[in-house]
């Protein structure tokens, strides 16, 4: 499996440090509320299908990366920094 | 028989080699089964279950019978196929699965027993009685079953791994790869064309065909190498691509040449990483089922054909040929244009013609059973005039043959049904970036072939934007392949399909018998398909029978999933590096050899090596070095390499902000020049590492992490930035590796400084917890006063090109002091002493209220974990919490790992209350101390409790008291 | 009956005597209970709740064929060794019951106590392996620790003199073993089967009917079907099919790889575990050796893996079995995991009225078949949770209490 990172290109999967969804960019407020927390840490959408997780390129440039996946096939469909969203968001 | 004239082996290089004690002569060029059935051998192995003889069935590396084992000792090899092995001079082989010999084998009882041992016969007993089934029935079975034997020894050869990279991977050097990378390459892409056989050319080699205005293996062997001479193409032989993965990585196993040779890798695991590739990997002949056709002289009509034509040998001296499909009528004439007599062709087909030849065709006839123990002596025909008997040697089969789909069915493609064929081709777009053409798509003449590999190579090329030249695709022969699907033919003998595990036709009927319908079910049941060949000679069979047997069509029964390898591989090639020392990396400090020079044994530590302690003379036991070594340090002073701890340079204008966001303390009003211990959680409110940061500027941290967290730390401080604050102005960097750091503990410890500082220290400006520039002979470090053992501590930093020098320096400094050098033991006695924590009490579970730490969260800010950490399971007070732990009886030891009871109550798990983190004797007390966790153990000071080492047979009473048995009040840090 | 004499009486005549070992039966339009997934945990589930509590009114629905699922895509190793309450009296009660499993079936499922071995490799990890040795004697469980001659003793093989990380000891868990995985699924097709249970293929769940909080059936490819109680035991696709619920659950999907070599003659005589790395090895009693790894760490329903996890795990045994390198891999698979919040998996109630859930086995769920079913047809029949699966809770999660991370990686999916 291999992932194009926005700052080094095409490399192994190797390279890359895997998290899980990214709804982990989404922190929620320290007062939101046992719900939100819960929905934060432990509740998974998990499709069977597109989904958006977080990967770091950790024996690369260490970017955070938002990579857009499909979890069946494991075609790669985009990969974003995630310091972009999170300044978005 | 060899026949004149005939092959491609190099008559002038014979080759000895032995077989079972007994020497034989080959060519180059020959593998074991060709040389072998030129001296008219053809019994070769015994089946799994049945022990039957068996011979070679294929010329390929589809072989399901003749498996021989290589070499003695380390070098012992076993199950290699007679077909893909190549002989070299000294080549010894054994068979295997038998005893006492090859031709008397006693385990063949078994195929007398047969009615009793059929399909999942061992589900139905050996139940009685219970504790005989680890006793006497398994190890029966076991003894019984499995092909080869390992020596038992470690692998002592060379196995390597590689990546490569390229354009275009062409899977196969038949007519379809040849053509295809010949386009490719001469387009100038970067190509890899990859063939498990030693000679490229694939059934150009096996048949008469011509290419062009030459004999096809010529073609082939022109064609090589024309490859060869181009500088972006590489042809690699002996390589057989086993596994498609995801973004066009493939996984390929390349066999050494010949004879093992020192220094030479015996097979290499090669990641070929592809924009596009073309499967070009042909066809694999299927049998078809009849009674007895398992016998020593069957082959598949391809095989013969194959064994004639490349090798020069004629597969027996009386051959008759079986087949339903115009392909299989090519070997009889074959056979008969190289002279060896052709006793009938037989074609179930009632309307079958073919070329006219001097043997008789038998056309809507078909074999109903064979004769012959250890070798085939005669077949019964049934034609429509009746049965007839004829002596043959050798039986030719083909039921038609099956397109080589399993690469594209890697990522669970299934492939799809096609009547013209009976059989199945790939399904288009089963792996992204790869297409099949040729035999393996179901294009079987060679013209076909041609045409379909260069026409993939260049849509394939087209797509990553390389323009190609029209290809010149020569002449050949375009003869259409006709076949009527015929499976098996009727009767009561059993009749086999997986050859290898002993699956017959019955054994089919009975799991649908017994409504293992599904195909997987089948398969999994009788085992057909498990066995070295994964199928690839029975599925399509086993599976029209079962669709028969079911009343259902075939595409309806579905078929199982191929899955990598496609062919075997050694554990030795796929973990080529992991063997001994080369598992991971090891990390060594700059005091290492000083360390060894030492005699210090040396522990692992995460990847690091540490030294236990310094032995001294006259001391013989470890415990004695770390007593004295622990003494030392609270009496003098002590001198111990922390280099390995985590190093993290935070630098910006927005670092100190930062930090109060990944500790659950406050950093942003630490003063520059000062030292803090921080905690850090999980967001999921557990302990996630603890360790010292120092501000050495108003925009500059350095922070600490356990040595096994150091990756995880910067991890997720990239994270917590990243992900979270990318509007803060930080930045992170390891520096573990370019500081070498050294802990100078001990009443002493600034007397031995001040020697070797250029500026001398004093308590007022140095006092404890505090940091900064130091110089030393004129080399800039860092000083920290910060202490893990509990004394009157620094540690000293220099650049890790100075380390060495230092630590030698340090260590004679402090032992003109009455000092030393000390290691990992005493280092973890001092820290139990002194209660603190290391990665045996913040193993992941606890929280900072369990360690006792909860005030160091800060109330006044969010922190990481700071909301999960206040969930009410995580802070209730019936938790486990830290706590010291003193053995009323002094003399006795405490055990890691043992569990906690009150002290009237069983040591149940319904009492459980806790258990022992940590163990020490502590010089400094002159008795055993622990600690660990407690339930409600803070409020439980003073009280006695059951210390239970069940595993060790150890049991003692302890007291509970705080964490911290040396200096509670800390006098001796500030001193 | 199964036994060598019917074997016997059969080979003499033909072998035309045998019959089906489950039918076929067509939907009945409701059962008092429906489970959702025909592997393991299901299918024990059905067996159980015929058995122990006389419902046999009950249907099994399987999206493919019975044990399809990760029934059949395991390492087929059975232990009780875990340390966490929950987890400990939950698997001790798990391999009670694979003690007995073959005379409660009639079943062979090749139940082989061959001992499990973890070895160690640091003095942080054998004071590890001793608490969780000790916890598992405190549970009444077998445990034995073993130095590196009692390892060698047991595991000649090994390398113990050029390694990357020697040696210092074992676990050893003598009651632990392996077990024929598919004919687990099978023996309690059979068992459930002839109790009454109808086991229907082929018959894939679209839509959970809920009403005022209340379940009422299930949508399905054969049509409706109506059912008082209605249990989800999907674990690969339980995400999809709790969703059809209205359900979102705490687990990420991933892929567990596992190997299997060709036959080769007796030479691993129980289950290994390495310390420093992620590989595990038994030998099959067909002869291959049977053996795994981690996660391939990212989410996926795949069904089948990647080649650095695979190379992991080979590399691991070469550094610590090298005499295994001649062995050659004949197959790798994939099967998808249930991964959870704390490593450990879930059997509870839900906030809709009939609705169980049995999920979250991470990759222990092979060894939890029996228990898991005997618990969840506790729960289903009697609505309070079986002794040995209190700790199973869903909201153990929001509330902290009760979490049974044994890995101690937290509160991240993919790393327990």
């Amino acid at each position: 499996m291999r992932l194009t990172c926005p700052l080094c290109g095409d490399r192994d999967r190797r390279e890359f440090y895997y998290r899980g969804a990214a709804v982990a960019l989404h922190r929620p407020a320290p007062d939101a509320g046992v719900a939100a927390w819960d929905d934060y840490v432990h509740l998974r959408d998990n499709p069977a299908g597109e989904t958006r997780d977080l990967w770091h390129h950790e024996a690369g440039c260490g970017a955070w990366l938002v990579v857009t996946r499909h979890t069946v096939t494991h075609a790669v469909l985009e990969v974003a920094l995630a310091q972009d969203e999170g300044a978005a968001g | 028989m060899r026949i004149d004239g005939k092959g491609l082996v190099d008559r002038s290089s014979p080759i000895r080699f032995q077989f079972d004690g007994i020497g034989h002569t080959g060519f180059a060029g020959d593998t074991f089964a060709s040389a072998l059935l030129a001296k008219g051998q053809r019994l070769m192995a015994r089946s799994f279950k049945y022990h039957r003889p068996r011979g070679v069935m294929t010329a390929g590396s589809e072989e399901p019978n003749a498996l021989v084992t290589v070499g003695t000792g380390a070098a012992q090899e076993p199950n290699l196929r007679a077909t893909t092995l190549e002989i070299y001079h000294g080549l010894e082989v054994r068979s295997q699965n038998a005893w006492p010999s090859l031709s008397f084998d006693v385990m063949a009882v078994n195929d007398a027993l047969w009615p009793f041992l059929g399909a999942g016969f061992y589900y139905k007993t050996f139940m009685w009685p219970r504790s005989f089934w680890e006793h006497l029935y398994e190890p029966l079975i076991r003894r019984a079953a499995g092909l080869g034997a390992l020596s038992g020894q470690s692998v002592a050869e060379r196995y390597e791994k590689a990546f490569a990279f390229c354009d275009l991977l062409v899977i196969g050097a038949g007519p379809t790869g040849l053509m295809a990378a010949l386009t490719a390459g001469r387009a100038g892409a970067d190509v890899i064309l990859a063939d498990e056989d030693s000679l490229p050319g694939g059934r150009l080699n096996a048949e008469r065909h011509a290419v062009g205005d030459m004999a096809g293996s010529d073609w082939a062997a022109q064609a090589t190498v024309e490859l060869r001479a181009m500088p972006n193409v590489r042809v690699m032989t002996r390589t057989c691509v086993t596994g498609a993965y995801d973004q066009g990585t493939y996984g390929a196993l390349e066999r050494g040449a010949g004879a093992p040779q020192p220094g030479r890798p015996r097979e290499t695991f090669w990641r070929i990483v592809a924009k596009r590739s073309v499967l070009a990997a042909g066809a694999l002949e299927r049998q078809i089922a009849f009674a007895d056709n398992d016998r020593p002289g069957i082959m598949t009509a391809g095989a013969v054909r194959a064994y004639l034509n490349r090798w020069g040998v004629a597969a027996g001296r009386r051959v008759a040929v079986f087949g339903n499909n115009n392909d299989a009528h090519r070997t009889a004439l074959d056979l008969r244009a190289a002279g060896v007599e052709v006793v009938a062709l037989i074609d179930p087909r009632p309307k079958a013609s073919g070329p006219k030849g001097d043997f008789p065709l038998y056309a809507g006839a078909m074999v109903e059973g064979t004769r012959g123990w250890l070798g085939l002596r005669e077949i019964t025909v049934k034609t429509g005039g009746g049965i007839v008997r004829l002596a043959v040697d050798c039986l030719a089969v083909s039921g038609g043959w099956n397109p080589t789909v399993h690469l594209t069915c890697h990522m669970n493609g299934k492939p799809t049904w096609c009547d013209a064929i009976a059989s199945f081709v790939p399904t288009p777009g089963a792996v992204p970036g790869l297409v099949a053409a040729g035999a393996c798509a179901g294009a079987f003449s060679t013209a076909a072939c041609l045409a379909a590999g260069a026409q993939a190579a260049r849509d394939a090329l087209a797509e990553i934007g390389v323009t190609s030249a029209p290809p010149d695709v020569p002449e050949a022969d375009d003869t259409p392949y006709r076949i009527e699907p015929f499976w098996a033919v009727p009767g009561a003998g059993r009749a086999w399909l997986d050859y290898q595990n002993d699956v017959t036709l019955k054994d089919i009927k009975q799991a649908a018998t017994e409504n293992f319908r599904s195909v997987e079910h089948m398969k999994r049941y009788t085992t057909q398909g498990m066995a070295t060949d994964q199928g690839k000679n029975s599925n399509v069979a086993a599976l029209a029978l079962l669709a028969d047997a079911t009343g259902r069509g075939i595409p309806e029964t579905g078929n199982t999933t191929f899955r990598p390898p496609y062919t075997p591989v050694s554990i030795a090639a796929m973990g080529a590096g992991g063997q001994g020392m080369g598992f991971a990396p090891r990390r060594f400090t700059t005091s290492h050899a000083a360390s060894v020079q030492r005699d210090a044994p040396m522990v692992e530590a995460g990847l690091w090596y540490r030294p236990s302690y310094f032995p001294a003379a006259g001391e013989t036991t470890w415990r004695e070095a770390c007593d004295r070594e622990v003494r030392l340090v609270r009496e003098k002073v002590g001198v111990c390499d922390v280099s390995t701890l985590g190093k993290i340079d935070i630098q910006g204008p927005d670092a100190a902000t930062f930090l109060d966001i990944v500790y659950t303390n406050t950093f942003s009003t630490l003063q520059v020049g000062r030292v803090r211990y921080g905690l850090m959680l999980r967001e999921d409110g557990h302990v996630m590492d603890d360790g010292t940061s120092a501000r050495l500027g108003e925009t500059h941290f350095l922070m600490t992490t356990t040595t096994a967290a150091a990756g995880l730390v910067l991890r997720h401080l990239e994270f917590v930035h990243q992900a979270l604050r990318p509007d803060l102005d930080v930045r992170f960097a390891s520096v573990t590796e370019q500081w070498a750091q050294f802990a100078v503990a001990g009443p002493k410890s600034r007397t031995l400084l001040n020697d070797l500082l250029d500026r001398p220290l004093d308590n007022e400006t140095w006092p404890f917890m505090t940091c900064g520039p130091i110089t030393l002979g004129g080399v800039e470090g860092r000083l920290f006063r910060i202490s893990f053992s509990g004394e009157h501590a620094y540690e000293i930093a220099v650049p890790a090109r100075f380390g060495a020098s230092l630590f030698d320096t340090l260590v004679a400094r402090a032992e003109a002091l009455g000092g030393g050098a000390y290691g990992m033991e005493a280092l973890n006695v001092l820290r139990i002493e002194k209660g603190h924590l290391t990665h045996a009490e913040i193993h992941g579970a606890t929280t900072a209220f369990d360690i006792g730490f909860d005030r160091m969260v800060s109330a006044n800010k969010d922190c990481i974990g700071k909301t999960m950490a206040a969930r009410p399971g995580l802070t209730d007070p019936n938790r486990q919490q830290l706590v010291g732990l003193r053995p009323l009886d002094r003399a006795v030891e405490l055990t890691a790992g043992a569990h906690l009871f009150d002290r009237a109550a069983p040591a149940r798990r319904a009492h459980d209350q806790g258990y022992v983190t940590s163990v020490a004797f502590s010089p400094t007390l002159g008795h055993a101390i622990g600690l660990g966790f407690l339930s409600r153990g803070r409020d439980r000071h003073g009280e006695v409790v059951r210390v239970v080492d069940a595993l060790r047979g150890k049991e003692t009473l302890a007291e509970v008291c705080p964490p911290v048995f040396v200096d509670p009040q800390g006098g001796r840090l500030r001193g | 009956m199964f036994s060598g004499l019917r074997i016997f009486k059969e080979g003499l005549t033909g072998n035309t005597g045998w019959s089906p070992h489950w039918r076929d039966p067509a939907p009945k339009a409701e059962y008092d209970a429906v489970i959702i997934g025909g592997g393991g945990h299901g299918l024990s589930t059905a067996y159980y709740l015929a058995k122990n509590h006389r419902m046999t009114n009950i249907a099994v629905l399987e999206k493919g064929y019975i044990g399809s699922g990760n029934i059949g895509r395991n390492t087929t190793i059975i232990r009780a060794n875990y340390y966490l309450p929950g987890n400990s009296e939950f698997y001790s009660h798990s391999l009670k019951l694979w003690e007995g499993l073959e005379q409660e079936l009639n079943y062979n499922a090749m139940v082989s106590q061959r001992g499990v071995i973890n070895l160690f490799h640091s003095d942080g990890q054998r004071d590890a392996f001793v608490r969780r040795g000790n916890a598992m004697r405190a549970q009444g469980d077998d445990a034995e620790l073993l130095d590196p001659e009692g390892v060698r003793r047991y595991l000649p093989y090994l390398d113990f003199d050029n390694t990357r990380f020697p040696i210092y000891g074992g676990l050893l868990h003598a009651r632990g073993g392996t077990a024929r995985h598919d004919a687990v699924a099978w023996g309690y097709a059979r068992g459930a089967d002839r109790l009454g249970v109808d086991l229907i293929q082929n018959c894939e769940v679209t839509g959970i009917d809920i009403e005022s909080g209340v379940v009422r059936g299930v949508q399905t490819a054969r049509g409706p079907i109506k059912a008082k109680k209605v249990s989800i035991v999907t674990a690969g696709r339980s995400g999809q099919v709790a969703a059809l619920a209205g359900l979102r659950l705490p687990i990420e999907s991933h892929v567990l790889q596992a190997f299997v070599t060709e036959g080769l003659k007796p030479c691993i005589d129980h289950v290994v575990s390495f310390g420093m790395g992620h590989f595990y090895i038994s030998q099959s009693d067909k002869g291959g050796l049977v053996f795994g790894g981690d996660l391939d760490f990212y989410a996926s329903y795949a069904q089948r893996g990647n080649l650095p996890m695979a190379e992991h795990v080979m590399e691991a045994g070469m550094t610590l079995m090298p005499m295994i390198g001649k062995a050659k891999v004949l197959r790798s698979w994939g099967g998808i995991m249930d991964m959870t919040p704390d490593g450990s998996p879930i059997i509870d109630k839900t906030d809709t009225y009939g609705l169980f859930l049995d999920c979250g086995w991470c990759y222990g769920g092979f060894k939890a078949v029996p228990a898991s079913g005997y618990a969840l047809a506790h729960l289903m029949a009697t609505g309070v949770p079986h002794e040995t699966a209190r700790g199973f809770r869903l909201d153990r999660f929001r509330d902290g209490h009760g979490l049974m991370d044994e890995e101690g990686t937290g509160a991240q999916h993919n790393l327990h």
